[in-house]
């Protein structure tokens, strides 16, 4: 029987997330000898044209070009799974999304009429049907490794939907909200990457995107009673996954109110 | 006179997305662009009104292979800017963050990205049916790199613990000594790594380059010191806009850098560092570049693999160093006030020097930030050099022309992602 074909392809990124599929030292070789590698332009020239099996898809559209690219992919593919913030959610460069894209472009390049860019930060999802998303920003190559893993023994991946919370508990890490008071987005941010951020005694910030039914408004009237300034709230929600429906409704609300004096 | 297009729609085992493309008329290169069409993601216009202490966790999303350079240059200028002096031991810290950097992207670099083309395979991932033991050595030690920056900054990409000021905590004695006896191992499989790639098919092929790195008296450049050029310059890092000068041209996403009195390229990365700061080396580094058969500073671009090889072996020794006599600093983080300010630093990221400016207001805010990557700092060289490699390594066969320009453009080890504010070659045979 041949191998299942891999293509990774990389929109609007950081290439941090494909570089965890290079990350995953201890089991590369092995996965590299059950697939084969049609295109993964970050790890070798050789590239075999579609169908692929499996797309692993990494990065946001913000390109008339991305725009049709992503098309492409999606008629080449059997399996899109999109990988990470950018992905999955727009990225950090969807703070675009908020603001007036010709002056970004102003304020960064001296002559604004060679770049050509869209006003908007967008997932995958928003422009064709995806498969599976993998949350992260970045992922984490122990979830990546599990999604293809299970994806070629034809079962649904094992990840994670509750809150990262569930993991600061079960690793005996003292809850930094209640115990310091320090505002953490944790109760509403899905688990995946191990609760790090407490661990090192600071507030997660979110990178991994809302949880499965995540209560926004209850956590923000949180932070709201502790004394955080609605400003701020509102700019913690818009950050990696800011553009993610959950956040983006809450942080978009909030905005709202501020600016109504309410 | 046949005209010839030689074209590169992707580059390939590079960091982010870009092409070439050549004009030719004959054998005379008509033209020459190194075409960066990674969509640009605008760090610096939307930095501007976040606080700053966000500013570390959302420069680092600039790049996944190098974002504690990112996040390093950053917090340095934020506390020039405040100002604040920090203590010896998160001196120290910052220092073994950068050598596990250095160790991931420049395993990865050495041994998935470039040594195949040295090699002639498609990517290490074949290579490693031929060379089983040396490709798994270069994942080892990418591996044990990675294990240093999730032990300190709680993982490998996008490093959550570092904060103006210092660490969000600093970790027990027992998390990093544990790194000990992998770290020795790795060190023996670096010296082997650089005499392995000092054996290597080196192009003749070299250029007057003006090598430029930070420089520092007491040790190997990372996170501060003055800009050393091989004209002998000694030029603050605060002169750096007056020296150097950022241009856009309109085939790249990425700015051109260039010198701004002369119009001159540099040269950025590991060779200029080695060439510069050779004395600086840790001793075993030291000993082996003396071993290699190279005289530094080498010109050579194909050699950079050996520099890189080099620091590798300097980043293994220091992180021993400082894991040897690790103590918790205390206080973790150095607290600071809030008020306006203007600051600017330079760190030696593992493709170069990596330039970051911030102005804030009176509440922490970010009034304008400026950044100035490596790689854009590096592509007017690339350019050029591609324009004499070219007439050397001329085929009639455009695949193989085209993939002998890729191997010089990957010594470079060009990081696209980062630079866009970056590969496909395209020839235009006139």
């Amino acid at each position: 029987m041949s191998k299942p074909k891999l293509g990774v392809f990389k929109f609007a990124s950081c290439d941090g997330c494909q570089l965890s599929l290079l990350s995953a030292e201890d089991q590369l070789l092995e996965l590299a000898g059950a697939v084969e590698i049609g295109y993964f332009l970050e790890a070798t020239s050789k590239i075999a044209p579609g169908p692929y099996d499996i797309a692993l898809v990494e990065g946001s559209i913000t390109t008339p070009h991305d725009v049709e690219r992503i098309q492409q992919v999606r008629r080449d593919c059997k399996f899109l799974i999109t990988i990470g913030a950018c992905a999955t959610a727009g990225g950090i460069q969807a703070l675009r999304n908020w603001a007036d894209c010709d002056e970004f472009v102003q304020a960064v390049y001296a002559s604004p009429q060679f770049i050509s860019t869209l006003a908007t930060s967008t997932a995958i999802a928003d422009h064709v049907s995806v498969d599976f998303e993998l949350r992260g920003c970045p992922i984490n190559q122990y979830q990546l490794i599990e999604v293809i893993g299970s994806l070629l023994a034809g079962r649904r991946p094992r990840t994670r939907v509750h809150s990262v919370c569930l993991e600061c508990k079960r690793r005996g890490t003292v809850c930094v909200m209640v115990a310091q008071g320090t505002a953490c987005l944790g109760p509403v941010t899905q688990a995946g990457c191990n609760a790090i951020c407490p661990s090192f005694n600071r507030g997660c910030y979110g990178c991994h995107g809302p949880a499965a039914q995540p209560n926004l408004v209850s956590i923000t009237n949180q932070f709201a009673s502790d004394g955080v300034p609605k400003e701020q709230i509102v700019r913690s929600l818009r950050s990696f996954n800011g553009y993610a429906p959950e956040f983006r409704v809450e942080g978009d609300r909030l905005d709202a109110s501020q600016e109504s004096g309410e | 006179m046949t005209q010839r297009t030689i074209k590169v729609n992707a580059m390939t085992r590079v960091e982010g997305e870009g092409g070439l493309y050549l004009k030719l008329r004959g054998n005379v290169v008509e033209e020459i662009r190194l075409e960066i069409y990674e969509p640009p993601r605008f760090f610096e216009a939307f930095l501007r009104g976040r606080p700053l202490e966000e500013v570390p966790d959302i420069t680092a999303r600039i790049c996944g292979i190098c974002p504690v350079a990112y996040q390093m240059s950053s917090i340095h200028a934020l506390e020039s800017a405040l100002g604040m002096t920090i203590s010896p031991e998160i001196r120290k810290l910052r220092r073994l963050l950068y050598c596990g950097e250095w160790i991931e992207s420049h395993a990865l670099h050495v041994y998935l990205l470039n040594a195949p083309d040295f090699l002639g395979y498609d990517s290490g991932l074949d290579m490693a049916a031929e060379y089983p033991d040396e490709v798994n050595r270069g994942l080892r030690m990418k591996k044990h790199g990675n294990q240093i920056l999730e032990a300190l900054g709680g993982r490998a990409i996008h490093p959550i613990n570092v904060a103006v000021g210092g660490f969000y905590r600093c970790p027990r004695r027992d998390e990093l000594q544990r790194l000990i006896p992998d770290l020795q191992w790795c060190l023996d499989a670096a010296i082997e790594t650089t005499r392995w790639v000092a054996t290597f098919d080196f192009p003749n092929f070299q250029s007057d380059y003006q090598l430029v790195s930070l420089s520092h008296d007491d040790e190997y450049p990372m996170n501060e010191g003055r800009i050393a050029t091989s004209l002998g310059e000694s030029i603050a890092v605060s002169d750096f806009e007056n020296e150097f000068e950022e241009r856009q041209v309109a085939h790249s996403t990425a700015l051109h850098s260039l010198r701004k009195k002369t119009g001159a390229a540099y040269f950025l990365g590991p060779l200029a560092r080695v060439g510069l700061n050779t004395d600086r080396l840790s001793p075993t580094a030291k000993r082996l570049a003396d071993e290699v058969g190279i005289t530094w500073p080498c010109y050579n671009p194909f050699q950079s693999i050996v520099a890189r090889s080099l620091e590798l072996v300097h980043a293994f020794e220091e992180a021993l160093a400082i894991l040897r006599e690790y103590q918790p600093a205390r206080p973790a983080k150095i607290n600071y006030e809030i008020q306006s300010g203007e600051g600017c630093a330079a760190t030696e990221a593992p493709r170069g020097l990596l330039y970051h400016r911030y102005h804030f207001d009176d509440d922490g805010k970010i009034a304008e930030a400026k950044i100035v990557p490596p790689t854009s700092q590096n592509q007017p060289q690339i350019e050029s050099d591609l324009r004499r490699w070219v007439t050397q390594i001329l085929t009639d066969d455009d695949a193989a022309t085209a993939r002998k320009c890729e191997n010089l453009v990957r010594c470079y080890d060009p990081c696209i992602s980062c630079s866009t504010h970056f590969l496909k070659l395209k020839v235009d045979r006139v």
